[in-house]
């Protein structure tokens, strides 16, 4: 009775309670089925999305700009209604459920927000009393781990106003991080700090997933959900393109095949004889999808036609390349 | 999983239901601590001292001239130093004591969603109906505060600047200072009272918006309408459903007897617009989609 009541939650229910099964608490810590928010404007930003993030991994949420994740995340976190659908976070229906699951929740939704007139340190205890299952007697002990564990303890007596962005974001980070939780959900949590930072952002999500927390994690950051994500998946205006383990999903989008020769012309022109396909030359550098035949073939059907190789190498594909390959090459954002 | 074993040691947390008040006292250190509450009070300080020094000023060539108008006993604080905490809040309670309620009661939930701090404290969480009460209890704990401020304020430089002793009714009994002091006490509370309708008014406009200058406009410009309203001869069957209506029957009770009805009108009124805009308010924030 605390969080949105809209009466039309009520046909969802006896579905939930199924879903949210307690044998399926133990292998999914977020589920939602069919889950879509249209904003008040008009503006489908989630459609139907089907989404499971297994218990223990590190779950990257990919997608362009305007794509859907946090509107996806404030869902999750009871913020806003769904339209349509369900949404399940520790085994427990969202919205209604708040109570009960939030405290296990560390959350950094759309960048930090602070009282700019308050110091670091009484952000936090805010926050932290915020909280009615946080327990005062060891608040002040628990806000100072927070702020070591972000590297923010000499800053902590300065107002939160004279902070700068990435200081910001890590003051945000300790905010999550007061309890011990089982689930933290971070919308670009590097967003603004510099390379150390990153590396110890990265660092820290490493050992919290290491402890068993589930860490959902928004990003643009290729590499960075390359490097720490054991899951992932991709939104693309609104839907969901592909979920699954993130060497499955690199593995998914095929490696280019990559040439280097004097002799551009006819090299490109043995290539497509052979089968590859989309070559692009540029300079002494030839690429294309590699053919489904032997490689080798393609490589002496080149130095038979008397192209003089230099390399021939196959690139391995990245989550940037999938990325790309699933939600387009396009800049521009989704109206 | 053996990790799913360590976990529980969160959920096992047994919170005892004192700790829901830490949010309140956060609240209101917090609320109190801001530059912004401290520059009202200090407006609010400040105003039964420029009336005091002004009605010295003004009869210290012994003639004053009494039969000017002015907020209700201004003409009896050269007798008794005790009516300038009278003369204050009577002075204050139509514009400044509301304003600051405004400002303060406008700010409380949009000014958190603008700063986008909304959402931090709801996945704390807060839980909905817990922050919408928080805020209302501090806004009327502010109200109080500030009612006070106004009366110390006059009781400090009514005992500097003027004579003290007994007090003479405005149905022309003497009472002791005693007494009357305690009838300041009572005003006060009255007083602090009959803002809660402008406060739970101002907590409605909070949820509506994001921002918290456009609530505290909203909330202040209300204010003044409904003031204005109030004076307007053509709505006298509107009238005793304005908040401020029966404001100034505070006077009543330096009637001896004190005089009831008005005051029981004012306090009713007073509470009605807590429900029904409480209500409201309840209804909108715990449905609203927070997304700022
Ligand atoms: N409060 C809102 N009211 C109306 N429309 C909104 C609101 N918030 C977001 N949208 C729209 O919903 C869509 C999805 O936005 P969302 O913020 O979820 O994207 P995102 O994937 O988080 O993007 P980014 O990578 O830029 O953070 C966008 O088209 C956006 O314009
Ligand atoms: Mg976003």
């Amino acid at each position: 009775m605390d969080e949105p009541s809209a009466a039309g939650r009520e046909a969802g229910d006896t579905g939930d309670a199924e879903r949210c099964a307690p044998g399926q608490a133990e292998t999914s810590v977020i589920v939602t089925r069919g889950l879509t928010k249209r904003y008040r404007g008009g503006q489908l930003a989630v459609d139907g999305l089907d989404l499971t993030v297994p218990a223990g991994s590190v779950f990257g949420f990919l997608g362009p700009n305007g794509s859907g994740k946090t509107t996806t995340i404030r869902m999750l976190m009871g913020l806003i209604e769904p339209t349509a659908g369900t949404a399940g976070v520790l085994g427990r229906p969202m919205p209604r459920a708040a109570r009960a699951v939030l405290p296990q929740v560390g959350a950094l939704i759309e960048g930090p927000a602070l009282y700019g007139f308050l110091s670091g340190r009484d952000n936090l205890l805010r926050y932290d009393a915020a909280d009615p299952t946080a327990d005062p007697r060891t608040r002040r002990v628990r806000v100072a781990a927070a702020l070591d564990r972000v590297g923010l303890t000499a800053a902590a007596g300065k107002k939160a106003k004279a902070y700068s962005l990435g200081m910001k974001q890590r003051l945000g980070l300790a905010a999550a991080l007061l309890q011990p939780r089982r689930l933290l959900v971070l919308d670009e949590p590097t967003n603004g700090l510099d390379p150390q930072g990153m590396r110890e952002i990265r660092t820290l999500i490493r050992e919290l997933a290491a402890d068993g927390t589930t860490v959902f994690l928004s990003s643009h950051l290729l590499d960075e959900i390359e490097q720490v994500c054991t899951h992932a998946a991709v939104m693309a205006r609104g839907r969901l393109v592909t979920q699954g383990a993130v060497a499955d999903l690199a593995a998914g989008a095929r490696g280019r095949l990559v040439v280097t020769t004097p002799d551009p012309a006819e090299a490109a022109r043995v290539l497509k004889e052979q089968g590859v396909g989309d070559v692009i030359a540029d300079g002494d550098r030839i690429s294309g999808e590699p053919p489904a035949r032997d490689l080798a073939e393609v490589n002496a059907a080149l130095v038979a036609a008397g192209v003089r190789v230099r390399g021939f190498t196959l690139v391995r594909a990245s989550l940037e390349d999938a990325f790309v390959a699933l939600t387009g090459e396009g800049f521009d954002v989704a109206g | 999983m053996s990790r799913a074993e360590t976990i529980p040691a969160t959920a096992l947390r047994r919170p005892s239901p004192l700790w829901t008040l830490g949010l309140l006292r956060s609240e209101l250190v917090t609320t109190i601590r801001r530059w912004r509450t401290l520059a009202l009070l200090g407006v609010l300080a400040a105003v039964p001292v420029l009336v005091g020094i002004a009605v010295k000023i003004q009869t210290r060539g012994g003639a004053a001239d009494h039969s000017g108008q002015g907020p209700a006993f201004i003409t009896q604080i050269t007798n008794n130093g005790l009516f300038l905490v009278f003369t204050a809040l009577a002075a204050t309670l139509p514009f400044f004591l509301p304003m600051a309620v405004g400002v303060v009661a406008g700010d409380a939930i949009a000014g958190e969603a603008g700063a986008g701090t909304l959402r931090y404290l709801l996945v704390a969480p807060a839980g909905r109906t817990r922050l919408l009460l928080t805020k209302y209890t501090t806004v009327m704990a502010f109200c109080v505060l500030a009612t006070l401020v106004v009366a110390v304020s006059a009781l400090i430089v009514g005992v500097l600047l003027f004579p003290l002793g007994d007090l003479t009714t405005i149905s022309g009994t003497r009472i002791s200072f005693a007494e009357g002091l305690g009838r300041a006490l009572l005003i006060a509370l009255v007083v602090a009272a009959s803002l809660v309708g402008v406060a739970a008014l101002g907590l409605f406009v909070s949820t509506l918006t994001g921002s918290g200058i456009a609530a505290m406009a909203t909330t202040v410009g209300l204010l003044i309408t409904v003031q204005i309203l109030d004076q307007i001869p053509q709505l006298h069957a509107l009238q005793p459903y304005f908040f401020p209506h029966y404001w100034l029957s505070f006077a009543d009770l330096m009637r001896d007897p004190v005089y009831w009805d008005d005051l029981v009108k004012n306090l009713g009124l007073q509470a009605l617009y807590a429900a029904v805009f409480g209500s409201a308010a309840w209804a909108r924030f715990t449905t609203k989609d927070i997304s700022a």
